[in-house]
């Protein structure tokens, strides 16, 4: 009798459990997928297809009117050889990304060590610092810097009164660059809020056994600080790059769309933005995304690569 | 560490108050400056406070462009935002919940491929999707705005898988002895215990819109139905008139939408960028 229960186990083992497994996965497929099927249709129409029709276009001359007509690789030919405004854009926005991410995230850095104390004013100076962040993507703010470094705004006020002799902002090329590239360090709020938090996981016993180590602020600071804080400063690096590429709203604005003064300000997106829906060279335009694509995922991977050079991951996985 | 106001305490307090004065100054010159006459604001740039307030400014700017007073695109701009607000809310914690819980072939593969989507540049996909709009006779409508909400957004999406995550499985295997299905678990365990990511999704989801441009921009051509950002563009191309006055108060008019959330939901604001690393 015994022998028969456990016989009918094992078959029962054998050949019911396995179905309903499968069954079981068959659904659990089912339903994983119906949830994210959003994502799923959402990528297919709005990422893959336009990325693929994307790189059809790059190829061809398109002014949405008439149908596309391929052309080869004269787009991308004509971008580095015939078009000094591309080199030109190209050139603007490297010393906008270069300069204004580590200016950025420097600056964000040093207030997030400032702020880094148990003094009650925190929350507020946390709070006041966040604001420019807050409203610094809106045409509002573009407008207003427009106007503070205008010939007779605050800024040359302020240098008129420290006896530094006043710039013409909108009259010289690199004025103009370095007045955006003022106001993306000026939004250095969101970053610092990271960093804070990063600085708030670090055990304050790290920096007790340093101090009775005997060592000081700054060999804390780089020994302690910068490692520890190397994975967010890593995100931080990777996102603020891209974004940086990206912006398009400061310039459009402040150039009053041009991109001007001589071409100063033509960040690489209000460029694409001229290209495609100004002079309707589609085909162009496209090329220009695809170069911007490869330069982004370039610099993405550079930037992960080298990063196990310097950033320190806690061996138990931190948080 | 610095409870006797020591010299140090003064050096610190006034390094870094100052410093947070002197980021904010250009914010409060322009309220100041929306409450003086167009002709003195730069003129009297060197004073902070108007000699005489005035408030026609407002009544001028509100007067809008082209016949189109400065309500209609508030109006305008809070249609799109509450439409995409509701689509990314409702999209982006539904597929983050399927991330986050549910188990499927290829759900590394397709979370890998919203993670590539979150760092691809849009201005890669914004000629095709014009196209396809236009083909689409989507042209001068919402559409264009509004409909990809629908579809999840990966900053959202991934800011909630993170959330979800930090959720105990033992509630999910507790409802499902309970005889939960998978959407009931969705909506009555994991949706009550993650909203206060969804406000913060929230409240990103209208920061990005209200500020939008070149979205607008593209896709909005007649002025009845512009957003408050193409409407200052428009009061800056129209600055020849040199009426400062009007744009700078309009522009304290849209952000103090902007003011005003953060500093009801400064908490939801604060958590989700330090978490997250949402850029803001």
């Amino acid at each position: 009798m015994s022998t028969r229960v456990v016989k009918e186990n094992v078959e029962a083992n054998i050949t019911i459990r396995p179905v309903s497994k499968r069954s079981r996965a068959i659904k659990e497929n089912l339903t994983g997928y119906a949830f994210i099927s959003p994502f799923v249709i959402g990528f297919l129409a709005f990422t893959l297809i336009p990325i693929v029709m994307s790189l059809y276009l790059s190829f061809t001359n398109y002014n949405l009117f008439a149908a596309p007509k391929w052309i080869g690789l004269d787009n991308y030919v004509k971008m580095f050889t015939a078009d000094p405004r591309y080199w030109q854009s190209l050139k603007v926005t490297i010393i906008y990304v270069f300069a204004g991410v580590p200016f950025r995230l420097i600056v964000a850095l040093l207030i997030a060590i400032l702020l880094n104390t148990a003094s009650k004013a925190v929350g507020l100076y946390r709070t006041l610092f966040y604001l420019p962040s807050l409203i610094g993507g809106s045409v509002a703010v573009a407008i207003m810097w427009r106007n503070v470094f205008g010939d007779q705004g605050i800024v040359n006020i302020v240098l008129d009164m420290l006896g530094i002799p006043v710039v013409r902002w909108f009259g010289n090329p690199t004025a103009a660059l370095w007045m955006l590239i003022f106001l993306a360090a000026w939004q250095f709020g969101s970053s610092m809020l990271i960093f804070l938090a990063g600085l708030k996981g670090i055990p304050k016993s790290y920096y007790e056994a340093a101090s009775v180590d005997g060592a000081n602020g700054l060999q804390q600071f780089f020994k302690i600080t910068l490692p520890m804080l190397s994975p967010v400063i890593l995100f931080n690096t990777v996102m603020q790059t891209i974004s940086a590429f990206m912006t398009f709203v400061p310039a459009f604005i402040i150039s009053k769309g041009t991109g001007g003064p001589l071409d100063g300000t033509l960040l690489y997106s209000l460029y694409l933005y001229l290209q495609g829906f100004e002079f309707f060279n589609m085909g162009y335009a496209s090329a220009m995304a695809w170069i911007m694509l490869i330069i982004v995922g370039i610099l993405t991977l550079i930037i992960f690569a080298t990063s196990k050079f310097w950033v320190h991951y806690e061996s138990e996985g931190g948080r | 560490m610095m409870k006797l106001k020591s010299p140090k305490w003064w050096l610190y307090h006034l390094l870094v108050g100052g410093f947070a004065i002197l980021m904010l100054y250009p914010v409060i010159w322009l309220l100041m400056s929306s409450f003086k006459p167009s002709d003195t604001i730069f003129v009297t740039a060197k004073s902070l406070i108007p000699d005489n307030w005035i408030w026609t400014n407002y009544a001028e700017g509100w007067k809008g462009i082209g016949g189109n007073s400065f309500g209609v695109f508030i109006r305008n701009t809070a249609i799109i935002v509450v439409i995409t607000l509701i689509g990314q809310v409702i999209s982006s914690s539904l597929i983050a919940f399927g991330f986050a819980r549910l188990n499927f072939k290829g759900r590394g593969f397709w979370f890998a491929l919203m993670m590539v989507t979150l760092m691809l540049p849009g201005e890669v996909v914004m000629v095709p999707q014009y196209i396809v709009f236009s083909k689409l006779d989507w042209l001068n409508s919402i559409k264009p705005l509004t409909v990809p909400a629908y579809f999840g957004t990966p900053f959202f999406i991934f800011l909630l898988v993170q959330f979800i995550r930090t959720i105990p499985r033992e509630l999910d295997e507790a409802a499902i002895i309970d005889g939960c299905g998978t959407f009931k678990i969705f909506s009555k365990i994991i949706l009550p215990l993650i909203t206060p990511s969804l406000a913060t999704v929230a409240i990103f989801s209208f920061y990005w819109t209200w500020d939008a441009l070149l979205g607008p921009v593209l896709y909005l051509n007649s002025p009845s139905k512009y957003t408050v950002s193409m409407a200052l563009n428009m009061f800056l191309s129209n600055e020849t008139v040199s009426n400062w006055g009007a744009m700078f108060a309009m522009s304290i008019v849209t952000l103090i939408p902007v003011f005003l959330i953060f500093f009801i939901f400064q908490r939801y604001v604060v958590e989700g960028i330090s978490t997250s690393g949402l850029k803001g």
